[in-house]
């Protein structure tokens, strides 16, 4: 199956998706339109275009010729990611920090370990010294001050 | 006349303040180093140092923002000429002639010839922007919620059209950055949309979180692992200078691409990126010798790189006049306006001259700063390529963290930046454009409530849009986008040539 084929139905099932969920919210009349009004009409809109996109969507190159050879790094790299998102204010920014670059100069691009270590705690304190100390951006310092 | 010259010395008193100077510079040199690096384009480079603008008064915060942002256009060179490497897809032209000068020994020049022309189109297109940002800012004053829908409408539908790839598909995007910037409390009834029971989504999805997810990670995600390593080519100070007779060929098409940049930059849509292609076309078209193109001829380079300028500062008209953003990155530098306490549109211009003025002075200083700045430290922007993008890419998503959570201290604009990253990753897989969500996001309030409004005042008739002389000429020029977007649809033999070639550059970048 074809790349717009593939991506056009899912945008029709996201359409589909808003739609429903605009269900719970007052759609109003047209002279007083209320907070599921514009909602509807761009889920009603989205699934139009993403029908276009299905019907042209013949000649697309094929599923499979979509290269993930990048897959095993964007995988470590989202996975960083929301480890940053979820730990950073309970353990702190420089822990946080220090880990997740830890993980990504180490294991992920196998640099030696003492290289490794050496990279994330200079980016990690650094970075913090210049957002939190410099530029009087408060970044969490977590549960044990870090 | 008189008003604008005594505006424009009110703007410089500000604009040549030791600090805003100091800024100025700061901006120009990190923007040089966003536009080199690879994985950092001006727009993730602008939204991860908008924490760092929060200390500072708005002027000067301004100021450090739109250094980086022309900064970055003129950075993206340097790779194009040096190592055949677009920074951004604006500079995919410039890689043609640049790189061929390049190998031919003459990097120098086509390196001092995009540095001048970047300075000459970017000083003459700030006069562009001083003379006709006010006059518009008067003339919008006479906009009510009609108009301002049906001007969101048509720049929508615009920038839908004038972006590349499948029409459809942009057109997705911009209805899916549109359902995006709806999520949060209803501005009009307090009502929580697609909240689910998170509190912090009541203020709704912000931009900079969007832009870092979609423009930075994105790029890091499909990016990380590339083992190329590019070959630099590293030009001596004293082979800088142009000869005369490539001085003089550069001339003619520096004007011609500021005049023609600064034109197109108004539109929305990736503008400054078909300035090039126009530029470029018209350069070859005119030419006594047009076979020496591609080949290594300066007007190559002197064209492309002069419109790519002009259009960024174009593309500040709307934005700072009308309150309009036209691309991804006029709309950050509005978020960053808005950060601030500044609401530009038709009274920003008459309520904060100051703010206004001094960011006008403060281009002009700026792109003295870029042309004093590039030609001899060349050499040393060229060697951050030498960083091992391993070690690179680390760094970038570090500073995407930083930036995104200093913005609002919330883990879940983090989270944000995280999802659209993955979004963004697998779109660009599917041949999706992005930045129309960027732009959906930001014009989703402004949209939304302009046609609630217009519905009210007219009792629920639609009628009210085509009924009001300047939302119908809005409209009208709406409908004939649709037109020209559906007739290669119908009749045979009609193909935009220039919609491909657009969709090429950004797939090359």
């Amino acid at each position: 199956m074809g790349i717009d084929r593939i991506s056009g139905f899912f945008l029709f099932l996201l359409a589909a998706f808003v739609a429903v969920e605009t269900r719970v919210l007052p759609l109003g009349t047209h002279s007083h339109p209320g907070p599921g009004y514009l909602p509807l009409i761009l889920s009603c809109f989205l699934a139009a275009m993403s029908l276009i996109v299905i019907v042209r969507g013949k000649l697309s190159p094929p599923w499979r010729s979509v290269e993930w050879s990048e897959k095993v790094h964007a995988l470590a790299i989202i996975g960083c990611c929301f480890f940053a998102t979820f730990f950073m204010e309970p353990l702190g920014y420089r822990i946080t920090m220090f880990l997740a670059l830890g993980i990504l100069f180490g294991v992920l691009e196998r640099m030696k370990v003492w290289w490794a270590l050496i990279l994330a705690s200079s980016l990690s304190l650094g970075s913090f010294w210049v957002f939190d100390t410099v530029l009087r951006v408060p970044l969490p310092r977590g549960g044990w001050g870090f | 006349m008189v008003e604008t010259f005594q505006n424009l010395i009110l703007g410089f008193s500000t604009a040549l303040t030791p600090v805003n100077l100091f800024y100025a510079f700061m901006g120009c040199l990190i923007g040089t180093m966003v536009g080199v690096l690879p994985g950092v384009g001006p727009l993730a480079g602008i939204s991860m140092l908008l924490p760092t603008t929060f200390g500072l008064e708005p002027t000067a915060g301004l100021i450090l923002l739109a250094g980086v942002y022309y900064g970055a256009m003129y950075g993206g060179s340097t790779t194009s000429i040096l190592m055949r490497i677009p920074g951004e897809a604006a500079s995919v032209m410039t890689c043609i002639d640049g790189y061929a000068m390049a190998q031919k020994g003459r990097a120098g020049p086509a390196l001092s010839i995009a540095a001048i022309g970047s300075y000459v189109a970017g000083s003459a297109s700030v006069i562009g922007l001083m003379f006709l940002a006010p006059p518009l800012a008067r003339f919008a004053l006479r906009f009510g919620p009609p108009e301002y829908f049906s001007l969101l409408a048509l720049g929508l539908l615009v920038l839908g059209y004038m972006t590349g790839g499948s029409l459809a598909k942009n057109l997705a995007m911009i209805a899916l950055g549109l359902l995006f910037g709806m999520i949060g409390i209803d501005q009009m009834t307090g009502y929580f949309r697609y909240s689910y029971g998170v509190v912090a989504l009541g203020d709704g999805i912000g931009v900079v979180p969007v832009a870092v997810g979609l423009f930075g990670i994105a790029e890091i995600l499909a990016t990380a692992g590339s083992k190329v390593r590019p070959e630099i080519l590293k030009p001596k100070l004293r082979d800088l200078l142009p000869s005369r007779r490539e001085f003089r060929d550069s001339v003619m098409p520096i004007g011609r691409g500021t005049i023609l940049g600064f034109l197109i930059g108004i539109i929305p849509g990736s503008a400054h990126v078909i300035s090039t292609f126009i530029s470029y076309a018209v350069e070859r078209r005119i030419s006594k010798h047009p076979e020496r193109f591609g080949k290594g001829a300066i007007e190559g380079v002197a064209g492309p790189e002069s419109a790519n300028n002009a259009a960024s500062c174009g593309a500040l008209v709307p934005m700072l006049a009308l309150g309009v953003p036209t691309g991804p990155i006029p709309a950050v530098l509005l978020a960053a306006l808005m950060v601030h306490g500044i609401n530009p549109g038709p009274l920003f211009i008459k309520e904060q001259p100051a703010i206004f003025w001094g960011l006008i002075a403060s281009m002009y200083v700026g792109n003295v700063v870029l042309l004093l700045l590039n030609l001899p430290l060349v050499g040393i922007f060229v060697n951050f390529l030498r960083i091992p993008y391993r070690i690179l890419y680390p760094m970038i998503l570090m500073f995407c963290v930083v930036g995104v959570y200093a913005v609002n201290a919330s883990y879940v604009d983090v989270a944000i930046m995280s999802g659209m990253g993955v979004i963004g990753y697998i779109l660009r897989k599917f041949d999706f454009e992005t930045a129309p969500i960027v732009l959906g996001v930001v014009i989703a309030p402004i949209i939304e409530i302009s046609l609630r409004q217009s519905l009210t005042m007219s009792n629920g008739k639609y009628s009210i849009f085509f009924q009001r002389p300047i939302s119908a000429v809005f409209l009208s020029g709406a409908l004939v986008m649709v037109v020209v977007a559906l007739l290669p649809l119908i009749r045979r033999g009609i193909d935009y040539g220039w919609r491909k070639e657009l969709t090429r550059a950004e797939k090359e970048k």
